[in-house]
């Protein structure tokens, strides 16, 4: 087994890992009962899939072609930063412009909290 | 072993977007739409990536930037309008 096919390996173990979660991400997507849970699986399965087929690709590049790809890795550490971000922010738009819970959801603290404020002002 | 692997991946990214696109139709409110509209274009850069794999070649590597930045811009211009109506607010004088 020479260094090839070992590289070989360690890509196709990052590309597989990646391509399974980004089926997970859309399996969420269409199954689960509201938008937060939907949420829930797309930002953080989706996120964790690209950033590993991405780290899979760099590793194509640097360790078969011989070319160190910054750009992936900027890349990456983009995706990282701003995914859970843009997540937070749609879930806090749908709450703020009056999408429903599931109906079968227990607790609502930030209604809750809403209420008491408006009550001491 | 490799040109397999990175094929069976495309095809499971392209399910995958297919379960995103059933939902960018089908669902009911527009927060879902743009969750699944963000996903959508997460799963395009990793679509360029793998394609990038399979046709040897280091020329769309900027692509996988761009289109990150692009989505997260799109996300949180989508997220402003729906919560408060305008995306860039006015100064106000009085």
């Amino acid at each position: 087994m020479n260094v090839n096919a070992i590289a070989d390996l360690f890509i196709a173990f990052f590309i597989i890992i990646g391509a399974f979660l980004s089926l997970v991400t859309a399996f969420g997507v269409i199954r689960l009962p509201d938008v937060y849970t939907r949420n829930h699986a797309a930002s953080k399965s989706a996120t964790l899939g690209v950033m590993s087929i991405l780290i899979g690709t760099f590793l194509y590049f640097y360790l078969i072609e011989g070319h160190f790809n910054s750009r992936i890795i900027l890349g990456i550490a983009f995706i990282l930063v701003t995914s859970p971000v843009a997540g937070h922010l749609i879930s806090r738009a749908a709450y703020n412009s009056g999408v429903e819970l599931w109906e079968k959801s227990v607790q609502d603290d930030l209604k809750l909290s809403k209420q008491t404020a408006k009550k001491e002002s | 072993m490799l040109e397999t692997v990175v094929q069976f991946a495309l095809l499971c990214i392209a399910i995958a977007m297919l379960g995103l696109i059933y939902r960018l139709v089908k669902g009911p409110t527009v927060p879902d739409r743009v969750v699944a509209l963000d996903a959508l274009g997460i799963n395009l850069i990793a679509v360029i990536a793998l394609v990038s794999i399979i046709l040897k070649t280091n020329a769309f590597l900027e692509i996988i930037l761009l289109i990150g930045i692009l989505a997260f811009i799109g996300t949180v211009a989508f997220s402003k309008y729906l919560e408060k109506g305008v995306i860039i607010e006015r100064e106000r004088n009085s």
